[in-house]
């Protein structure tokens, strides 16, 4: 782009409120936690990051972050598809459904879920049969997770087989091939992408979750206590430096799910965009 | 869809795939039952908890857990959150949509990530920057101090987390109508010597209508249910510095689970209300 006169009036004023709303609100916030940091010493934060139960809350919300978003993976492809393939009554009902983990609070989430899966509610009662305890174990929270990430690969999936010619489907059945070939070969490609991006969503959102998962975890230390609930506990103690040094990995590691994202997102693009 | 279907194989006279043969009706039918299965239990089911436990011990009851002090005072000051939040967020998700689709500049793209960064963070770290930012050892505390102005566990910090946890919430549902729109229309709006209010009022405005009230109704949600960001904030002072989330949270650490989940059930009414709403949203918004 060459330099352009601007005849739109406000760039000014538009980009003065939008930098100054960011900097009060995001980045300068965010700059005192590099500022904390850069008063540690990187043998300080390691000590930090390598206690065991550190790494055992690791441990905890990546293995059930990971089970949650896989579930909700397989169930996102088949909600959206049925949601876009077929006719059925109440489908608008069950297509706003879908957003409520978003609309509804985290901690109403967490206690009602609790109740469900305890020994006593209905769902607990229901495992308890086949010897399964679901409230107060790893168990626990991947339901809890499970019901957060519900919206990312259904939307991300959805508009996505919304576009999808049918008559691709159609070639591949008049060449004789099977319709569990056609959803592996034809179809399924087709959505990979999309299935990626809405289950990177939902691991980084379910890595970050604690309103939910509280309530459900029971929080035994190096058995179901996640990393928020740790920096939380570091930080009722007034140990901020703990906080920090276990707040930058996890940091990091959202930081680099949503770059993994970004870039199936531009590599998804640019096949879109070569393709026609 | 499976209209389009039709037409396409009777056009070409064609067996299709998509006819329904009796296996495929099976499968239609098993996974709109799996489909249905999975959301009753996951989402129809802890909505109804909430309701049933709530009533519980009778009408009387719920009404004395929802009329009690705290729960009121924690319901004006959720409110109050809420539509500061939504009020902030929706001047910035303006501005800032307008800086972003309406000029060429450098960086565009960095201020963009910025923008969205706020969703990436988990709300316990949101809470913690501001705890390092405006606490006991921040450089800022003394002058603070001195000025008797209380951020942590008190509620200008819920506030400030509540606004950061739904910051992008508004730009990024105005930024894609904008950018989709061109500039073509401000562009000779402004030739014709209109002013930058006008052009906003008269051209912008009406295409962002509905993005912007669909933003403004996913912010709501987020700022009135915030729970991880508010709680390291909160200082969880009764009567004080508790929002709805945090007095469920309180209520049910007490034990008093009739008490939550009446609390709760405050939440759940505006959360189905507001999918409703975005539901309308988004069906006039498609019409058009």
């Amino acid at each position: 782009m060459k330099k352009k006169v601007r005849i739109i009036p406000g760039f000014g004023l538009s980009m003065g409120v939008t930098l100054a709303l960011l900097s009060l609100i995001v980045l300068i916030p965010l700059a005192s936690l590099v500022v904390f940091t850069a008063k540690m010493s990187p043998s300080e934060i390691w000590e930090v990051i390598t206690r065991k139960r550190v790494l055992a809350s690791f441990e905890v919300s990546v293995l059930t972050a990971f089970i949650a978003s896989a579930v909700n993976a397989v169930m996102g492809v088949i909600l959206a598809w049925v949601l876009v393939r077929y006719d059925f009554p109440f489908k608008r009902l069950l297509d706003g459904m879908i957003e409520l983990p978003f609309a509804l609070p985290t901690a109403v989430a967490g206690i009602s879920l609790t109740s469900l899966y305890a020994d006593t509610g209905l769902m607990g009662r229901l495992f308890s049969k086949f010897g399964i305890k679901v409230a107060y174990t790893r168990l626990g929270i991947i339901v809890a997770l499970i019901f957060i990430g519900i919206p990312f690969v259904v939307r991300s999936v959805q508009p996505v087989l919304e576009k999808l010619d049918p008559l691709y489907e159609e070639a591949a059945g008049m060449l004789g091939a099977s319709r569990t070939r056609i959803f592996w070969k034809v179809i399924l490609p087709e959505l990979r992408p999309a299935i990626f991006t809405g289950f990177g969503l939902a691991f980084g959102r379910c890595l970050g979750e604690y309103g939910s998962v509280v309530f459900i975890a029971g929080n035994h230390p190096y058995e179901t206590e996640i990393t928020p609930l740790i920096i939380m506990s570091e930080l009722q103690e007034y140990d901020y430096s703990s906080a920090t040094a276990i707040a930058l990995v996890m940091l990091a590691a959202a930081f680099l799910i949503l770059f993994l994202v970004n870039l199936i997102q531009i590599h998804n693009s640019r096949i879109l965009k070569g393709g026609h | 869809m499976a209209k389009k279907d039709a037409q396409v194989s009777s056009r070409e006279g064609t067996i299709s795939i998509h006819e329904e043969t009796r296996g495929a009706r099976a499968v239609k039918y098993l996974l709109i039952g799996v489909s249905v299965l999975f959301l009753f239990v996951m989402l129809v089911l802890p909505l109804v908890t909430v309701i049933i436990e709530s009533f519980k011990k009778g009408f009387g009851q719920y009404l004395n857990a929802v009329t009690d002090a705290d729960t009121i005072s924690a319901t004006l000051l959720t409110l109050e959150a809420t539509v500061i939040a939504v009020a902030i967020n929706t001047v910035f998700g303006l501005f800032a949509a307008w800086a972003v689709t309406k000029f060429h500049f450098k960086g565009k793209k960095v201020l963009v990530t910025l923008i969205d960064l706020p969703v990436t963070v988990s709300p316990i770290i949101a809470g913690l920057i501001y705890v390092l930012t405006f606490g006991r050892q921040s450089a800022v505390y003394p002058f603070l101090s001195a000025h008797h102005l209380e951020v942590v566990y008190a509620v200008p910090g819920i506030i400030l987390a509540t606004v950061f946890v739904t910051f992008p919430f508004i730009s990024r549902e105005i930024l894609p109508v904008l950018e989709a729109q061109g500039t073509d229309e401000e562009e000779a709006a402004a030739m014709m010597g209109a002013s930058g209010l006008t052009i906003f009022r008269r051209i912008t405005l009406p295409h962002i209508k509905w993005a912007l009230l669909y933003g403004i109704v996913l912010c709501a949600a987020r700022a009135m249910g915030e729970f991880g960001a508010v709680s390291v904030l909160s200082g969880h002072l009764r009567g004080k510095t508790v929002t709805l989330p945090l007095q469920v949270e309180i209520l049910f650490g007490d034990n008093k689970f009739m008490q939550a989940f009446a609390v709760s059930s405050i939440l759940v009414v505006l959360a189905v209300v507001i999918l409703i709403i975005r539901s309308i949203v988004e069906y006039v918004g498609k019409e058009k």
